[in-house]
């Protein structure tokens, strides 16, 4: 019994360092400008969790195999040691604050940086179950929106026509375009509920919260075209709602948008 | 409370229902709980099987369940919705009916008044009541599964607006989401009822001697989580009956300005969904701790008894288990990185979920250090205890991902968080509840449940569980995201179907090995071999009476205690134990405080 429990647990060890090392799939490719520094944070917490888990597992399988009841005397009579005890907590919480306080680096790049100015701004507004983008158009500036004015078919974010600035907007269905290699600045609303702007290959994901409009950034590296996934919960066919990112050169980025604006 | 320690005895009851029923003996009251938790873990069990098939087989049509489930199985295929709704429902029912009611209501009732040598409950007639006001919320929430458009698909965090819009957002989002509300909000009256109750019980009724560092760890849990559960589920009622009355009294609080659903201009202004999240995880992230703690309180009870050895380091566990539970209210933040929460905010959640780390590890420690240098007896009890250590360091450690701003971002809401919280608050408090059974089930019932079957049982589980969730975490990583009904849409999740079929099959078989759990319940309850008074040669206070115990707990005795809660292999003892009630014995050897 002590045996096989033993062997059991090891096994579980060794089961799941062969699948997190081998290749059984892992993050998809990543093409962002910060996501190779996200992907480092994981593999080094990786580390740390792998180094925790393999000592507490192989320890209390070889434990329960070495301390199994065998006819003799009594168990070891002691009630602890103060030392090792407070031995614990300091390696514990270095390491573990530590690795919080290194982790929060990408966070920040991610959150607190200003964006330059000629950032190429996008908004995005989420609705059960699609994705509507809104480029400003030369002028630079999103038009006004009004609720009322609001229809799925017709005008999806509700522009006001009697604003100027909103009759340059180019409104697009579930399809984004990006140039590669610039600032990309969003803002994230939603028409409805709470859903969440996921593109795997950006290692972005952003709650897209009603009555917010929540900033967010990235910069794309390679052209191509991604899946944009919800990553929340927002009823019925929230696994098929789905849009693309498009990453292009600017020149095609430029016509794109032309082909567009001229609807 | 002016005689607290030695409270008048009721009498025992001699009417079927005021013994069996409207019981206000706390032993009777957590045999009722642990029943209520027995059908609502089958219940949930059935809910995750029947989501398992359509992740696995997606477009399989099933004939058979659409004989069972007309609704949801039209044409034999499982509707979205119904998917949406068993997964609501999964997670209510267990993390509410199972993980919150049979560690604490259960066994939490029945022994933390006989380990403090106590003849009840402070406040019986107050016991009874929330009880029975549990009772009344699970049928409320059942209730749910049967009412015009099915029960709630929002999920057991019922994110608003999506809860707070009602049908025009989607089915079961109309009377079932109603039902929804009203059953936590009496789930919550029954916890604040009985979090009171333990913790007077536990301040005012130990027996003579019975300090609060001779008390055994698990009376410590019970007690720190009953502090938990009157602290946060106030909270969550509050936000239950807000919510409420955005849907039915046409009031703002989680509903913001300008929102447009299916064409339709919701009239709603001021409200905030950010807020309904504050408020759901600021009880949400202590329920997590209500649900493993007496787990972690039942695991060191067993690990020192059957390794034959005193707790290692008993003062660092108490403070450890107090250390989670007050830790466990300042990291609320975690589960709301993406959410548009203040990123410098989410900087300070960040590094405090991380410290909660130290404490857990703390208690890992000692629970290897229990086993150093010890004597164990493989029952069955023992082995779900090791498998509970197992357990939560494999669904511990993996919250450091999760904990982290940066990481966080990718796998939230994918399967790694799903792996992770299924393996510590699903599968490691089960493991507690399981040991737990094994190990009080012969003072309950006053008969053995049978050890080879219950071996059996230990082991496909064991197995089992691990089986489903370490690759649901490699799941999380490649991209699978979570409250999904199939992941055929998306090109990333492409490579994963053969996962969702292997996770299935595992599940399946963890499934079906319950049912052995079952047999031997059943089996155990009525030919099972008759239990002595000690059968485990255990120290606490339960077991110096008889099996079950009367209905003062202690045939009208009054006890003294001597003795700390794990004096195993004391030198100088006549036998390898010294129970808490034993006379004070002579000591040659040196004793080394923890």
């Amino acid at each position: 019994m002590a045996l096989a429990l033993a062997i059991l647990i090891w096994a579980i060890v060794l089961a799941s360092v062969v699948l997190f090392t081998g290749e059984f799939g892992w993050f998809p490719p990543q093409v962002s400008e910060h996501g190779d520094a996200m992907d480092a944070q994981f593999n080094l917490t990786l580390i740390v969790v792998a180094i925790g888990f393999i000592l507490a597992q192989v320890a209390l399988g070889y434990y329960v195999w070495r301390y199994r009841d065998r006819s003799g005397a009594r168990a070891v009579y002691t009630h602890g040691n103060a030392k090792v005890e407070v031995a614990t907590v300091l390696i514990t919480a270095v390491t573990f604050v530590t690795l919080a306080i290194i982790g929060q680096r990408v966070w920040i790049d991610l959150h607190l940086e200003d964006m330059p100015e000629d950032a190429v701004q996008v908004e995005v507004t989420a609705q059960q179950f699609a994705w509507n983008f809104r480029y400003p158009g030369p002028d630079g500036k999103f038009g006004k929106t009004v609720t009322r004015l609001i229809n799925d078919q017709l005008n999806p974010v509700g522009l006001d026509s009697r604003d100027p600035a909103s009759n340059d907007d180019v409104v697009t269905l579930n399809r984004m375009a990006v140039p590669v290699n610039r600032d990309i600045r969003l803002t994230l609303r939603s028409k409805d509920v709470t859903h969440s702007f996921f593109v795997p290959a950006l290692r972005f994901k952003q709650d897209t919260t009603p009555g917010l409009a929540v900033p967010g950034h990235f910069k794309a590296l390679k052209t191509g075209e991604y899946e944009i996934a919800c990553a929340e919960l927002c009823g019925l066919q929230h696994y098929k709602m789905k849009g693309f990112l498009m990453v292009m050169s600017d020149q095609e980025f430029e016509a794109w948008l032309k082909e567009r604006a001229e609807f | 409370m002016s005689d607290s320690a030695h409270p008048a005895v009721h009498p025992a009851p001699t009417t079927f229902i005021r013994k069996w029923v409207f019981s206000t003996d706390h032993k009777i009251i957590g045999i009722q709980y642990y029943f209520l938790a027995l059908v609502a873990v089958f219940t949930g069990l059935a809910l995750s099987v029947l989501m398992r098939l359509r992740l696995a087989w997606p477009a399989e049509s099933w004939p058979w369940l659409e004989k069972i489930f007309p609704v949801g199985f039209e044409g034999g295929v499982m509707s979205p919705e119904f998917y949406l709704a068993m997964l609501t429902m999964h997670g209510t029912i267990m993390v509410f009916f199972v993980l919150t009611t049979a560690p604490q209501g259960g066994f939490g009732n029945y022994f933390l008044p006989i380990q403090i040598g106590a003849h009840d409950m402070a406040f019986p007639v107050l016991n009874m009541l929330s009880f029975w006001v549990t009772f009344l919320s699970m049928g409320v929430m059942f209730a749910a599964f049967f009412v015009a458009g099915g029960a709630p698909i929002s999920g057991w965090t019922a994110y608003a607006p999506l809860s707070a819009l009602g049908e025009v957002a989607g089915p079961g989002l109309g009377s079932g989401q109603d039902l929804w509300i009203i059953s936590i909000a009496l789930f919550c009256v029954a916890s604040l009822l009985g979090a009171l109750n333990f913790i007077t019980t536990v301040l005012n009724m130990r027996t003579k001697g019975m300090s609060l560092m001779k008390m055994p760890l698990t009376v410590w849990t019970w007690f720190t989580t009953a502090i938990l559960a009157l602290l946060s589920f106030p909270v969550l009622l509050a936000a239950g009956i807000l919510l409420l009355l955005d849907r039915l009294g046409g009031t703002s609080f989680f509903i913001p300005a300008g929102l447009v659903v299916s064409d339709t201009v919701i009239e709603n202004s001021g409200g905030s969904p950010i807020l309904w999240q504050h408020l759901f995880w600021f009880f949400g992230h202590p329920e997590v701790y209500i649900a493993i703690l007496p787990g972690m309180g039942v695991a060191s009870q067993l690990l020192s008894t059957f390794a034959r050895k005193p707790i290692f380091g008993y003062h660092a566990m108490v403070v450890a288990i107090f250390a989670i539970g007050m830790l466990g209210f300042f990291v609320w933040g975690h589960h709301m990185f993406v959410s548009g929460l203040s990123p410098f905010s989410a900087l300070v959640f960040s590094i405090l979920t991380l410290a909660i780390g130290v404490p857990s590890a703390i208690k890992t420690f000692n629970w290897l250090g229990t086993l150093w240098g010890g004597k164990i007896r493989f029952t069955t009890a023992m082995l779900f205890a090791i498998g509970f250590v197992s357990l939560f360091v494999s669904g511990g450690i993996t919250g450091l991902f999760l904990g982290q701003t940066s990481v966080d971002v990718q796998l939230h809401d994918t399967y790694f968080p799903v792996a992770h919280f299924h393996m510590i608050m699903g599968v490691a408090a089960i493991f507690g509840i399981f040991g737990a059974t094994y190990y009080w089930f012969p003072k309950m019932f006053g008969r053995m449940l049978h050890e080879g079957l219950g071996k059996l049982h230990f082991w496909l589980t064991f197995i089992g569980v691990n089986a489903i969730f370490i690759p649901m975490h490699l799941m999380g990583i490649m991209g699978q995201l979570r409250r999904y009904a199939e992941s055929t849409e998306f090109k990333f999740m492409e490579p994963l179907q053969p996962y969702q079929e292997f996770v299935t099959f595992a599940a399946f078989v963890t499934a079906a090995a319950q049912l052995l759990f079952l047999v031997n319940f059943v089996w155990g309850m009525f030919k099972g071999k008759k239990a002595t008074e000690n059968p485990w040669e255990a120290t606490t206070l339960e077991w110096i009476t008889a099996s079950p115990p009367p209905h003062d707990n202690f045939g009208g005795r009054e006890l003294v205690v001597n003795h700390g809660a794990y004096e195993y292999g004391v030198p100088d003892a006549p036998r390898d134990y010294v129970m808490q009630t034993d006379p004070p014995i002579a000591r040659t050897s040196h004793r080394d405080a923890g």
